[in-house]
């Protein structure tokens, strides 16, 4: 142990290892030492990054490409190996399929309705938190609390609190002379209450990225805005809101390929009716329709269009982004 | 750094935002202490019944608790040894060793977290079925033992956190790579590891889309899974839901009690590096 540690700095090793390899082996022993010191050199980065690429290959790059090659089959669940050639015909069937289009929709909605208030509400409590506080450190992990709670967990609990007849937000609402809104059934008042668990679980994690993004700008710049006479609400618009634009389009990013992948809360909070999103495909999301074409109807294939089909999307959308931020810049 | 001092609002509005976030969570525990028929009333209760015990006993032997959250803690466990493991190691050669091709290959690893979990799930499943390790743990556990944030993770710390030098000092004095690793990168990669050990484990925890697809309620589930099976109505009575649910976050509350301020530290590093 002492002679490994001693290895670490050269003064206090240098004169013991002569002793360490004393006589002994002699010069081949040497060039053998040598030889193996070389090839750890130059091989051992490959062997410290292979677990990553050898695990990445089987269970990340070759599903990714063969969803690809299922998607031009009929395959179904009950036996994956027997696939069927079928060319195209799962994505023009998914072109005439209407309940792609309102998985798509839905998608979209619930996206827009969830990421906007969730960054909006983040960007201010990020703001707040940014204040010299008493319990600073209370408040940041409270904060970030529903962050632990798992999607099951949480979709089950908003499902008795969205309850239509004795869920306690209704009651909330009738008391304060607001009719009991059908929180299930009804299209968007479903899709903002699914909206309303990712905003619950996801708005606190991304105000301690804000905020970590507001520590980072120089003090300096809000004196100078303070001089010019800014009063605290322009400086927040005028100095914290453009120094956190590549933060605020990273988190845009992140919760926009969240929300094309939006799964577990529309399916429980269907309660017992499986994965069709509601009694009429009302909050039924493309990540749901997904699963409710493999998994419940069995069509590995279709499944594996509709996968292709999102990834589309969300080029296009990163694509979208690119541009926003080419002209942002240029600007 | 500017340091105005928060007003009696932000205190306010800070508060309310707390309490919307906990509140849920609170009121998990309060229906899980009711009865059915309590929860089936008007107005809605808001302190604690005395059903608890008996809510926690059926969710724990009709859905199967016990037997869900050991899975749980087995993935989670072993993912989460795995991530840091192989994280750090990747991490370590993209911050300080020179290879062929290493700027490729980071760049590949930063473009693998751009897949969507959607577009691998279908030949992931095929390939599950065809080892027949359908409704087994290592389904879910082989394909999240490396993670590519991981690796960029411990890459963006290592390259400030670990001076050159000390490894260049190592390597002078005949030490292996192996060596360099245990004696010179892991200690000063800790805290590092800890956090995300901790990130990982919160998520590996949390994992729905993938154990749902390839595990059931009557294989072995995580607790994810177990839920899906009381939230689908095996057992109609809300109360023993809502204590499901209590079993299923609880210990990733214990978590955040204890490590609640370095899971924060983490989150905003991370955030600033990325």
């Amino acid at each position: 142990m002492t002679d490994e540690t001693a290895l670490l700095s050269p003064s206090a090793a240098g004169p013991k290892r002569p002793a360490a390899e004393g006589g002994g082996r002699g010069r081949s022993g040497q060039v053998w030492r040598s030889r193996r010191y070389r090839w750890d050199l130059r091989w051992s980065p490959y062997a410290f990054v292979a677990p990553f690429f050898l695990f990445f290959a089987v269970f990340g790059l070759f599903p990714l490409l063969y969803t690809g090659w299922a998607a031009l089959h009929q395959v179904e669940l009950t036996d994956p190996d027997a696939m069927t050639w079928v060319g195209l015909r799962n994505f023009t069937r998914l072109w005439d399929d209407e309940f792609f289009w309102n998985a798509l929709r839905n998608t979209v909605t619930i996206g827009l309705l969830s990421t906007v208030p969730q960054l909006a509400i983040a960007l201010g409590v990020a703001h707040l938190l940014n204040y010299r506080l008493r319990g600073s450190a209370f408040f940041r992990v409270a904060v970030l609390t529903p962050y632990a709670t798992s999607v099951a967990a949480a979709t089950l609990v908003f499902v008795l609190l969205f309850g239509r007849d004795y869920g306690m937000i209704n009651w909330a609402l009738s008391a304060v002379g607001l009719g009991a809104v059908d929180w299930q059934n009804g299209t968007f008042a479903s899709q903002l209450a699914v909206s309303t668990i990712v905003i619950w679980r996801w708005t606190g994690y991304n105000a301690l990225i804000y905020l970590a993004a507001m520590q980072a700008v120089p003090g300096e710049l809000y004196e100078s805005a303070a001089l010019d006479g800014a009063s605290r609400w322009q400086q927040f618009l005028h100095v914290t809101v453009p120094s956190l634009r590549p933060t605020i389009l990273f988190t845009c990013v992140v919760s926009t390929i969240g929300a094309t992948q939006l799964f577990g809360e529309p399916l429980l909070f269907n309660g017992g009716a499986g994965a069709t999103g509601g009694s009429d495909h009302q909050f039924q999301t493309l990540g749901l329709y997904l699963y409710e074409q493999g998994w419940v109807n069995l069509h590995l294939g279709r499944a594996s269009a509709i996968a292709w089909a999102m990834f589309l999307i969300l080029l296009l959308i990163a694509g979208a982004a690119r541009l926003l931020r080419g002209r942002g810049d240029s600007r | 750094m500017r340091t105005l001092r928060a007003g009696r609002l932000t205190y306010v509005v800070l508060g309310l935002f707390t309490a919307g976030s906990l509140f849920p969570l609170v009121w998990t525990a309060i229906a899980a202490s009711r009865t059915n028929t309590r929860l089936a009333q008007t107005p809605p209760p808001f302190w604690f019944g005395g059903n608890l015990g008996r809510n926690l006993q059926i969710a724990w032997t009709d859905a199967n608790m016990g037997t869900a959250l050991l899975n749980t803690v087995i993935v989670a466990g072993t993912v989460t040894v795995g991530t840091v493991l192989f994280s750090t190691l990747a991490g370590f050669a993209f911050a300080k060793l020179r290879f062929r091709g290493r700027r490729m290959l980071m760049a590949l690893v930063v473009g693998t977290m751009l897949i969507p979990p959607q577009l691998s799930v279908v030949p992931l499943y095929m390939l599950i079925a065809k080892l027949s390790w359908t409704d087994r743990l290592q389904a879910v556990v082989l394909p999240s033992l490396v993670c590519a944030f991981g690796v960029f993770f411990m890459r963006q710390y290592l390259v400030h956190a670990l001076p050159t030098e000390l490894v260049e000092a190592a390597r002078t004095d005949g030490a292996s790579s192996l060596r360099v690793m245990w004696h010179v990168v892991f200690p000063a990669a800790r805290p590092a590891m800890a956090v995300l050990g901790m990130l990982t484990f919160v998520m590996s925890w949390n994992d729905f889309f993938w154990p749902i697809v390839a595990l059931t309620q009557n294989g072995s589930p995580t607790v994810q899974v177990a839920l899906t099976g009381l939230g689908r109505g095996y057992i109609p009575d809300q109360s023993v839901i809502m204590a499901g649910a209590l079993l299923g976050t609880l210990p990733l509350l214990l978590v955040f009690l204890v490590f609640g301020r370095q899971i924060v530290g983490g989150i905003m590093q991370g955030a600033v590096k990325g």
